[in-house]
């Protein structure tokens, strides 16, 4: 399946093409993040529980002033529950531009490493992509032989938010 | 037109300062609507009129200052009763603000006129101006500009201004530079009327000049210069066949031209002192505003964290502790009250577009209306002044359109022919209430309610109070477009007020008696940003509810307590039934009890709804500083908001209004299915 894309792969030119992504685990697999959009790690708190909402948002947190909604990253993906570790750790991103930015909390099963992902590396998503929704992935890139999952923060975070939970506006 | 920077500067403060002489204007103008010929008013229309003239034509808006030269030749002649005051005059008139306004815009943002609607109200006013005017005396000749433009080789100009020339700010010597700039020129100052020195005013101007002026020069351009002060001299303009020998210039000493006190010389013609510097207003940005308020909010969250370590500490400190404590809580609410008044404003900010709305529209609905005004002066949140415009606007709309009848359906009604509108203002407790009322035909109860029951918003079998019936007109759902003309009028929209008005944390009502009128209450907080809370427990959650929704919190007996079909309880509370909402149920948390005899029930009231609310528990009254939920997630239903505690932690605050319809038709669409 050679592609032109996997054509240039064996260059590996030493990359103004190259992305750094941050990577978490998530029941075994390892999952990349546009570290662009990190804007903190911070370990596992007790949260404000909000009604109304789906269960995979577990509530909100106080970030220095700020109200930030934290949602549990394996329930969104319907992977299997454990309980929160001391490796558990809240990704905390900012996701969306302008009016509709936001900052929003991943729980994670851990933090992995940082990887200098090269374009050129990465393929688009097959169809079935596990238990993640094809759309919220942006691709797979191999790394030192491992398989990243490089998620579409926007899309993933705007969708789970969004949702098709009951809010306000739509019972009203 | 490019102006250079500093310029453009001083332009921005011309069109700021314009737009005021509008609003003067055209207030003038609509009072001149109601009462007969005032002159006092008139001159003040006139005022801001020639004060918009002269800045423009300093500026070198020449499309601008043409236009208001027409208005102010109308005016003028107006003010001199040379012209009859008609209604069609004062309409032109209105439009011609309407015209300036729009222009400014343009000029401001320098985009093109709107050369045809700028000729066509040329055309009405050159009309009106054109009519034979009435009385003996001849018009005044429009400054001139007309009558002498034969272009001379020469002037020989008198000019002996009045004493206090120089106190209302006008300087001789500028205006002989400008005389300069046209052509050849030389002046005599005359000293002869100079006291000595002793008996000397110094802010006075004792001095006449002889001018000699050379070259092609028109009588309008001479005009042009002395505009700001013909009405403050003697002036005399003599034209010359050939020009004279220059005659050395003494322009004299000038004295100080300091501002003195005695501005407020309401003289014709002097350019007028606007009515919003006596406020003492300042203007700041609102984002600077924001950020104090936010760092209040923060002195807010600490004070109460300092309260709450308090109750932890040894004997000895402890006295100290808590005067510093009580300071401090003194202090924080003093500042923050402080802070908030900057961002308060007169509601009048709001009401001020109504007297033209009602003129225009009542003038298109053949309808007669007084516009009365209560209260003006109530002040509130900026924030809640700009959103509540809008739903103002709609309601005095649909007052004017639907209450009020036309006069001959009033006068059969025993009515008098001119309907009243009132707008009113006040405040009570920590709100402010808001009401419309019209003295119009009502709402006709017998067919909002069947044309509800018809659509199945109420139960055929339920009955309704007049008030609940009246509050109709606010469901989803009963304001489209095709009944509103049959039902009563009101509607188009009511909804939609009424979602703008919660979404303010306000609550909107309507009484109304049929054929007798109409009043719609707003209440609304006087702020956004601050709220009084309870804070209550339920299981391990805190929530807060906004006092100004708690009428009481009471303790309830089992006996006092039913079971209406199985499931919803009830509670009795003096002669009346209330449902109980149970929190726990609502927002799916574990509680104390589930038992309405074993927690705490808090009454709380919204649009015209009570119910007790079930907790277990009931902690501390704070004030809370409102953080959104929305900037970093979404609207939550029966959430208005969320807030920071003092140990940190994250409370949520509840949607009175929001709670109270949730609960009285669960799982939202319930009520349609069981209606169909």
């Amino acid at each position: 399946m050679s592609t032109a894309k996997a054509a240039t792969v064996a260059d590996k030119p030493a990359t103004d093409a190259s992305e750094q992504y941050l990577t978490f685990m998530l029941a075994g697999e390892e999952y990349g993040v546009d570290i662009l959009r990190v804007q903190e790690i911070k370990g596992w708190d007790k949260v404000t529980r909000i009604p109304h909402t789906a269960d995979y948002v577990l509530g909100v947190i106080n970030l220095r002033g700020a109200v930030v909604p934290i949602l549990d990253l394996r329930r969104r993906f319907g992977l299997e529950m454990i309980d929160f570790g001391p490796t558990t750790v809240v990704i905390v991103v900012r996701v969306g531009a302008g009016r509709d930015e936001r900052t929003v909390g991943m729980v994670v099963d851990a933090v992995s490493e940082v990887y200098n992902v090269d374009t050129a590396d990465t393929k688009p998503p097959p169809d079935v992509c596990g238990s993640v929704e094809t759309i919220f992935v942006k691709a797979l890139a191999t790394v030192e032989e491992k398989m990243l999952i490089l998620l579409d923060i926007d899309r993933l975070i705007g969708n789970s938010i969004a949702g098709d939970l009951v809010t306000g506006a739509a019972a009203a | 037109m490019t102006l250079d920077p500093e310029m453009a500067e001083i332009a921005k403060v011309f069109f700021q300062e314009s737009r005021e002489g509008l609003d003067v204007m055209e207030s003038g103008l609509l009072s001149l609507g109601a009462t007969t010929a005032d002159n006092e008013s008139i001159n003040t229309i006139f005022r801001a009129a020639h004060s918009i003239k002269g800045g423009a034509a300093t500026f070198g808006f020449t499309d601008v200052a043409g236009f208001t030269h027409g208005v102010e030749t109308l005016l003028d002649e107006m003010r001199n009763g040379v012209r009859p005051l008609t209604a069609d005059a004062v309409q032109v008139l209105l439009q011609s603000c309407d015209c300036l306004r729009e222009m400014m815009a343009a000029t401001e943002a320098e985009q093109p006129l709107d050369q045809g609607r700028i000729a066509g109200l040329n055309a009405d006013i050159a009309h009106i101006l054109g009519e034979q005017p009435r009385g003996a005396h001849a018009p005044p000749a429009a400054a001139g500009a007309a009558a002498t433009n034969t272009e001379t080789t020469g002037w020989r100009i008198v000019f002996e201004p009045v004493a206090d020339l120089l106190r209302l700010r006008n300087e001789p010597s500028r205006m002989f530079a400008e005389l300069a700039r046209l052509g050849g020129f030389a002046a005599r100052a005359d000293v002869s009327r100079v006291p000595p020195l002793d008996t000397l005013d110094p802010e006075s101007c004792y001095l006449s000049w002889d001018i000699e002026m050379s070259g092609q020069i028109s009588r309008a351009e001479l005009d042009e210069v002395f505009d700001w002060v013909d009405s403050r001299c003697r002036l005399e303009f003599t034209p010359k066949a050939n020009s004279a020998a220059a005659v050395p210039a003494q322009p004299g000493p000038a004295p100080d031209a300091r501002a003195g006190a005695s501005l407020a010389v309401p003289a014709a013609g002097a350019p007028v002192q606007k009515a919003g510097a006596e406020s003492g207003s300042i203007r700041v940005a609102t984002e600077k505003l924001d950020n104090i308020i936010n760092l209040v909010g923060e002195l807010l969250i600490t004070q109460s964290m300092l309260s709450g370590f308090a109750d932890g500490i040894g004997p000895g400190e402890l006295d100290r502790l808590r005067q510093g404590l009580s300071q401090l809580a003194r202090n924080t609410r003093e500042l923050q009250e402080s802070v908030m008044q900057i961002r308060m404003l007169p509601i009048s900010f709001a009401f001020n577009r109504f007297p033209r709305l009602v003129h225009d529209l009542s003038r298109k609905l053949g309808k007669k209306v007084d516009l009365k005004f209560t209260g003006e002066n109530t002040e509130l949140d900026k924030t809640v002044l700009e959103k509540i415009g809008d739903p103002l606007v709609h309601l005095v709309r649909n007052a004017l359109d639907h209450g009020l009848e036309i006069p001959e359906r009033r006068a059969a009604a025993g009515k008098r022919e001119t309907g009243t509108l009132e707008l009113s203002a006040f405040h009570e407790g920590g709100n402010i209430i808001i009401e419309v009322r019209d003295d119009g035909a009502g709402l006709n109860k017998a067919k909002i309610l069947s044309k509800a029951r018809e659509r199945g918003l109420v139960p055929a079998d339920q009955e309704l109070t007049d008030e609940q019936v009246d509050n109709l007109i606010f469901m989803p759902g009963f304001s489209t477009a095709d009944q509103i003309s049959d039902v009563s009028g009101r509607g188009v929209g009511m909804d939609v007020v009424r979602r703008n008005i919660n979404d303010l944390g306000g609550y909107v009502q309507i009484s109304s008696k049929e054929g007798r009128g109409s009043t719609i209450r707003i209440r609304l907080p006087l702020t956004l940003a601050i709220l009084d809370g309870q804070l209550v427990r339920v299981g391990k959650e805190v929530y807060i509810i906004s006092l100004l929704a708690i009428v009481e919190t009471i303790q309830v007996s089992r006996d006092r307590v039913n079971t209406l079909a199985g499931r919803t309880e009830v509670f009795r509370l003096r002669d009346e039934y209330l449902p109980v909402v149970k929190l726990c149920d609502q927002f799916g948390v574990e509680p104390d009890s589930r038992r309405a005899e074993d927690g705490l029930l808090v009454v709380v009231e919204a649009d015209g709804t009570r119910v007790g609310v079930l907790v277990d528990d009931l902690l501390a009254q704070q004030q809370v500083v409102i953080k959104s939920l929305e900037s970093n997630f979404k609207p939550v239903m029966g959430i208005a908001g969320a807030t920071i505690l003092g140990d940190g932690a994250v409370a949520l605050i509840i949607d009175v209004p929001d709670l109270i319809r949730s609960a009285a038709n669960p799982a939202g669409g319930a009520a349609t299915a069981h209606a169909a």
